[in-house]
This record gives structure tokens, C-alpha cells and sequence, in this order.
């Protein structure tokens, strides 16, 4: 399995609340965006990072969808030393990513995008990772802090 | 289906993305733009986005499309009304919407379009006539 990770070490993290949604059809993106900008906003993030937020998860759930062909983000609400954030976590069964220093470079496409979901997402947030095994599928994680 | 309107105003479509964009819609909305375009041979397309909350790569694809396809048929695009953080957030990104005009509002947008096209804005004339 390969992984590929920006922050997201072994520090201590609370899960304060935690929910699962699934990812099977564009309008379960439009859900999704919905459900990460209210949560957003309970943390009271601010209206900037909001955005980001929510661009990040959409162009993560359109990823789960299109390369992944569906599956699930979780949603957490975590507690790190001295700060909260928002933890959402993509998960597929799909065939994997083979090579991910590829993916991450923008341009980067297989697929009928613009080659930006997976490096332009991991802009967006403050902690990223990325694990893939070939065949089996492929997890991304993503917080945001406060 | 759902749909997107569109707007006839003199030589110009005009159109308000006030939903949250889905896949099937935007594709729609690209298929009836062109297909306005083509019948009613409008000269200037404005798209005012001030209503949308984010601006994914998705929907920023489906700008540079609609303003790409226009232009193949004659017509400007010029979008506008982006709020600011979502301008920050699209340049971080990664998109930078190259291709596609802008205007703050849709007032400017409408100026751009004028200006750009050389047509005088009905209202405005000296001549008193209406278009």
C-alpha cells in the first residue's frame, strides 16, 4: 500500500461528533457540500476557510464518484492539543491510484477533469493524506483546523 | 427537468446560477446556451454567479466551456458577481478561470459587453427609440 501524507502524523486527536455519508451519484456531492458547510459553520470557521472547506470536500467527493466509482466520506469533528477542526475522511473500493506524486501534480488526469481535485484540494486544507493500494481502493483524509 | 433559465435582453443571454450545480444541470445549461445562442443570435453572454457559495473545478470547467462554446459561435461571456471568498479560494485552487471575463457586477458586466461588442445600450440612446 502507498501512502502519501502532509501533516496527519500519530498526535493525538478527539473525535468529538462523527457521521457517515455516502458517495454514489452527483447529488450525494451536493449533500455532502451541504453537510460540511453546516458543520463549518457549528465550528465557526470563518467564511474564507468555510469555502475551502467545502471546495475541498467537493472536488474530493467528485473524485470518490468519478475515479473511485462511489463510496463514503465520514465527517468528524476532532479535538487536536489546543485546537479543533474539521476532519473528513474519502473512501473508496475503486482500482486504486498507482502512482500518487503523479496525482498530486496539477494537471495531472486520467479522466475528463482538469487534472486540480487532488493537488488544488490539498491546498485548501491544513493536514492531507492519501493512501492507495492497487485494487483495492483508495482513502483520503483531510483537516482543516480552526 | 430541472433547468437553468435564460434571459433574452437585446443581443444578450443573461443568466442567474442560483442553485447549488449538479453534473446534469450544468451539462443542460451548456447545451441550452449554445443552442439560445444559435436561434436567437445573440451577441453577449452574462453569467452572474453571485449566488453561488463555492466554485469547484467542476463549475469552473463549466464556465470556461460555456465562454469557449460561445465564443466558437460569436458571442462573448463575461461572468460576474463572484464573491470574494470564493475568488481566493478559486485561485488557490489552482483555476484562474484564463479565458473567461469578468466583471464585479452585473452592471459592469454589462458595460464589458457594450463596450466590447460596440452596441449601444438600449435606454440610453439619444435617439429615443426603442430597440
Amino acid at each position: 500500500m502507498a501512502r502519501w501524507a502532509l501533516g496527519l502524523g500519530e498526535q493525538a486527536m478527539t473525535v468529538m461528533k462523527r457521521e457517515m455519508f455516502p458517495l454514489q451519484t452527483s447529488s450525494d456531492i451536493v449533500l455532502a457540500r451541504q453537510k460540511v458547510r453546516q458543520w463549518a459553520l457549528e465550528l465557526r470557521f470563518s467564511l474564507v476557510d468555510q469555502t475551502k472547506l467545502v471546495t475541498a470536500a467537493s472536488e474530493l467527493a467528485r473524485n470518490t464518484l468519478d475515479y473511485g466509482h462511489g463510496g463514503e466520506m465520514t465527517m468528524e469533528i476532532v479535538n487536536g492539543t489546543a485546537k479543533s477542526g474539521l476532519k473528513l475522511t474519502f473512501t473508496d473500493r475503486g482500482p486504486g491510484i498507482p502512482d500518487i506524486e503523479a496525482a498530486l501534480k496539477d494537471g495531472f488526469t486520467t479522466g475528463a477533469g482538469m487534472g486540480l481535485g487532488l493537488g488544488g484540494s490539498k491546498r485548501l486544507v491544513n493536514e492531507f493524506s492519501i493512501e492507495s493500494e492497487a485494487g483495492k481502493g483508495t482513502k483520503i483524509t483531510v483537516v482543516r483546523w480552526k | 427537468m430541472e433547468r437553468i433559465p435564460i434571459l433574452r435582453m437585446g443581443p444578450f443571454l443573461l443568466i442567474t446560477i442560483q442553485v447549488d450545480m449538479h453534473d446534469k444541470l450544468a451539462l443542460q445549461l451548456q447545451d441550452d446556451v449554445t443552442q439560445r445562442i444559435s436561434e436567437w443570435g445573440s451577441y453577449g453572454v452574462l453569467i452572474d454567479i453571485s449566488s453561488l457559495e463555492i466554485v469547484d473545478s467542476f463549475i469552473g470547467r463549466m464556465l470556461a466551456n460555456i465562454a469557449a462554446m460561445s465564443r466558437v459561435l460569436g458571442a462573448e461571456t463575461v461572468v460576474v458577481g463572484m464573491q470574494p471568498a470564493v475568488a481566493i479560494t478559486l485561485v488557490e485552487l489552482g483555476m484562474s478561470l484564463p479565458g473567461v471575463r469578468t466583471a464585479l457586477n452585473v452592471e459592469s458586466g454589462m458595460e464589458l459587453l457594450y463596450g466590447t461588442l460596440g452596441v449601444r445600450p438600449w435606454g440610453t440612446g439619444n435617439d429615443g427609440n426603442e430597440a
